[in-house]
């Protein structure tokens, strides 16, 4: 048993869970999520396995843990499928690894295993609470369990699957296939409760916005391979002569290379699965599955596999750069990121809902990521990568915890409220302390707070490398949409854990069990402590204490060395004083709202401050250019003209015009021609047989006088014939 | 060679004929008569003429054979047990049908 061999299995438990929860255990409850978690934890291992081997290998980027397997015949050869573990990879799957076996766990305890069934229940709708009496005879309302409890680990199962087998791959087209099966899991999922309106609605809008990039991707994808004839990193991307040929062939396309066009089009692919603007607009709706859901797909795995393509093609992207200027691409990738970012940022401030914030926020965050992207910061965009991933992951399942806490109050108290808007919430850091420490953690190391948040390290990064490489506009930009975060993110906290409790739900908000807790203990470790791997060498005071592992490790994936931006204060105190700022003024804002109380923005910004609520209008833009258009194509177009017109008209004259032709052979020919014959013959025969009865008289004279006269003839006959005439 | 044939005899023929007519007469009654007793009748006539026939070649060509005579004999011998036959039959039919008109007897009729 070989390393390689270890990664082709990593991706494989998760798959053979699906496959059995769905075949054989779909109605045992207990015994679907122990194989899904156990899925989990052996992925979790060998992921584990690989990684620490990966890191203890010299030089990774130079040769990875490569190994292929013949899969397709093609034409004189075959088309190979393999895993390659490089650093890049080795990262992802570190954290992919974490992030999806504490999401497993939390599931558990989020669908309520262990609770009664609920009353009214169904299969689709999300559980509504069961009834139950206690000794007295009281009657409460509790949490009850899911009813599709199994199906849902079933689809997580092959969502994972889908993640591992998407960043163990070696080549493009199985890169292409785990994006895919995310995708369909993305869909399902979100449409969990399918019996609800708005979440059939939000499932299709996710899986048609990332179609559109997806067809864009494939389109890079062909052309990549027609151009080299090959979809394997190795081939392309690690080989300078190639990258070479391709960023400085021009492609008759907006004067964009070969290569340039080729990672814008595989770019837009990023855009739609990491919901950037302009395809954005699937990711808050996406809100309307479960909370682990949006933790594991939205937050830290399928949204992350955008930002993961993007820096797998950076070579692609950066090819033909001169002198250290970014490329046309890398020009239009860090303008999306960057004004996505302050974008999103500027949205979230005006949002009521709870995972709503969070959703904008992952759009924003990923937006920072591709900036950094695009003005060449690839570590410090792998950095963000990875802990974002962590501290989204850990205000996610925070936030999924809490509205399991104010479910309960709701419950308790019979007070019919929205358990997710944050104006109904207040005070929970007392009734839900675990919750509110992890919470508190995760959301200052999203607005990164300095020195022991993970964000902070990472921001800082890609503030140090805008600012270091003369980037003003990303960098005023960035820092702008980081206070914002700061901002909203303590806007959130406030709302929700700081101040008094706004409704009696609230007041009765109780902690997480276990299962819930535990993984968001787990994740704030990671929230705090892993920032710590990515220390700048020449950061004052702490600089050389830990080496630079992120730099040095994540690095080697490049085929230059790239040195890491020298030290300035500019960035570092930009950095401090936008997070500090940030969650002062958020604070501030919202220490003090009362129960019915208007958001306090509301009155300062005043229109502006509806149009973030409603999020710019994009939504009712886009059902105005597309949806109703495309509605009206299939109503009028595609089924009134086409479908009944032209088809069914078609049949239609078919059909009648094969009865008048039927009719007329049945008249002209058939009856008179075919029956008559056959009467004809019939009635002939019936005169012939009329004729030639009158001999038959029954008279035997006549009888005699006929065998008389047939002897005479006959006679005569043969006198003639045997003796006249011989 | 039979017996001599004495020159005074008449010639053969003067017996052909007469037998011809006498089956003639024969055949006619056979044909045109209506009562089945003298259709019987025709047809005696028809074997008696036969039989002047037979005898008459028996007697100019081999007297001495005896096979002619016995030939003539049979053909007596016949005739009368098909005129028992015969009225035995007639007999059958008039009890049935009432009637032994030739023209009435035409169950054979389509």
């Amino acid at each position: 048993m070989n390393i390689e061999t270890i990664v082709w299995l990593i991706p494989l438990p998760p798959l053979i869970a699906f496959f059995l929860i769905i075949l054989i255990t779909n109605r045992r409850k207990r015994a679907s999520h122990i194989i899904a978690i156990s899925a989990a934890v052996i992925s979790w291992f060998l992921s584990m396995l690989v990684y620490w081997f990966a890191s203890r290998v010299d030089h990774l980027g130079e040769h990875p843990i490569v190994s292929s397997i013949p899969w397709i015949p093609t034409g004189d050869g075959w088309l190979f499928i393999g895993v390659q573990i490089d650093p890049l990879s080795a990262v992802t799957l570190f954290f992919v690894a974490w992030t999806v076996l504490m999401i497993f766990i939390y599931s558990v305890g989020y669908h309520n295993f262990g609770q009664p069934k609920g009353d009214q229940d169904r299969p689709g709708l999300p559980p509504h609470g069961a009834t139950v009496s206690d000794v007295q005879g009281h009657k409460h309302l509790v949490p009850s369990i899911e009813p599709l409890y199994s199906r849902f680990f079933a689809f997580i199962g092959l969502f994972a699957f889908g993640m591992y087998f998407l960043v163990v791959s070696n080549n493009l087209l199985t890169l292409f296939i785990g994006w895919e099966i995310m995708g369909f899991c993305s869909y399902i999922l979100i449409g969990f409760w399918y019996a609800k309106l708005t979440a059939r609605a939000a499932m299709i809008k996710a899986f048609l916005t990332t179609r559109v990039g997806d067809v864009f991707m494939l389109l890079g994808i062909a052309y990549l391979y027609s151009e080299t004839g090959t979809l394997y990193y190795r081939d392309i991307l690690y080989n300078p002569e190639v990258l070479q040929e391709l960023g400085t062939t021009p492609s008759g396309f907006l004067g964009f290379s070969v290569a340039g066009l080729i990672g814008l089009l595989i770019f837009i692919g990023a855009v739609g699965k990491s919901a950037q603007w302009p395809l954005h607009v699937w990711l808050p709706d996406a809100m309307e599955g479960p909370t682990p859901v949006s933790a594991m797909i939205h937050a830290a795995t399928m949204v992350s596999a955008g930002v993961y393509l993007t820096l797998r093609i950076f070579p692609l992207l950066a090819a033909g750069m001169e002198h250290g200027h970014p490329t046309q691409t890398m020009n239009i990738i860090a303008f999306i990121g960057t004004f996505t970012a302050i974008f999103a940022a500027t949205i979230a401030i005006a949002q009521k809902d709870i995972k709503r914030v969070l959703a904008y926020s992952t759009i924003s965050q990923l937006g920072f990521m591709f900036a950094a992207i695009g003005i060449g910061a690839y570590i410090a965009a792998v950095f963000h990568l990875v802990m974002h991933a962590f501290f989204k992951a850990l205000l996610f399942l925070g936030s999924g915890s809490v509205i399991h806490g104010m479910e309960h109050g709701v419950y308790h108290t019979g007070d019919h409220i929205d358990p997710q808007d944050m104006f109904n919430m207040g005070g929970l850091r007392k009734r839900m302390p675990v919750t509110f420490i992890t919470f508190l953690i995760g959301g200052l190391a999203l607005a990164g707070f300095p020195l022991v948040t993970a964000g902070f390290w990472s921001k800082d990064e890609i503030f140090a490398d805008a600012f270091g490489h003369n980037h003003w506009l990303v960098f005023i930009t960035l820092a702008l949409a980081a206070l914002l975060t700061a901002y909203y993110t303590m806007r959130q906290i406030t709302l929700t854990f700081l101040g008094e409790s706004r409704t009696d739900a609230a007041k009765h908000a109780s902690e997480s069990i276990w299962t819930m807790t535990l993984p968001l203990i787990m994740l704030a470790v990671f929230a705090v402590a892993l920032g710590w791997a990515g220390i700048p060498e020449d950061f004052p005071l702490f600089g050389n204490i830990i080496p630079n592992y992120v730099h040095e490790f994540a690095g080697e994936t490049l085929l230059e060395e790239s040195k890491p931006v020298n030290f300035n204060f500019i960035p570092l105190v930009t950095s401090i004083f936008v997070s500090l700022g940030g969650l002062g003024i958020g604070w501030l804002v919202y220490r003090s709202i009362k129960s019915g109380a208007v958001d306090p923005a509301k009155k300062a910004l005043g229109t502006i401050f509806v149009v973030l609520e409603n999020k710019y209008y994009f939504d009712e833009l886009y059902d105005f250019l597309f949806v109703k258009p495309a509605y009206w194509v299939a109503e009028n177009f595609s089924y009134k003209w086409m479908d009944r017109k032209v088809i069914d008209g078609a049949i239609h004259w078919v059909a009648s015009t094969s009865l008048v032709i039927g009719t007329f052979l049945r008249n002209f020919f058939d009856v008179p021609v075919v029956n008559g014959f056959g009467d004809w013959v019939g009635e002939s025969t019936k005169k012939l047989g009329t004729v030639f009865r009158s001999i038959q008289t029954g008279r035997i004279q006549q009888y005699m006088i006929l065998a008389l006269v047939t002897v005479a003839v006959f006679t005569a006959l043969l006198y003639y014939l045997l003796i006249i005439g011989r | 060679m039979g017996a001599e044939v004495r020159k005074t005899m008449i010639p053969i023929s003067w017996f052909l004929i007469f037998a011809a007519a006498l089956f003639s007469i024969g055949l006619f009654g056979v044909l045109s008569r209506k009562n089945a007793i003298l259709i019987l009748m025709g047809i005696e006539l028809m074997l008696n003429a036969v039989n002047i026939n037979l005898i008459a070649f028996w007697r100019y060509r081999d007297s001495l054979d005896i096979s002619g005579q016995a030939f003539a004999v049979m053909v007596f011998a016949v005739a009368a047990a098909e005129v028992a036959v015969g009225l035995a039959i007639f007999i059958s039919v008039y009890r049935r049908r009432g009637t032994i008109s030739a023209d009435e007897i035409d169950l054979l009729k389509w």
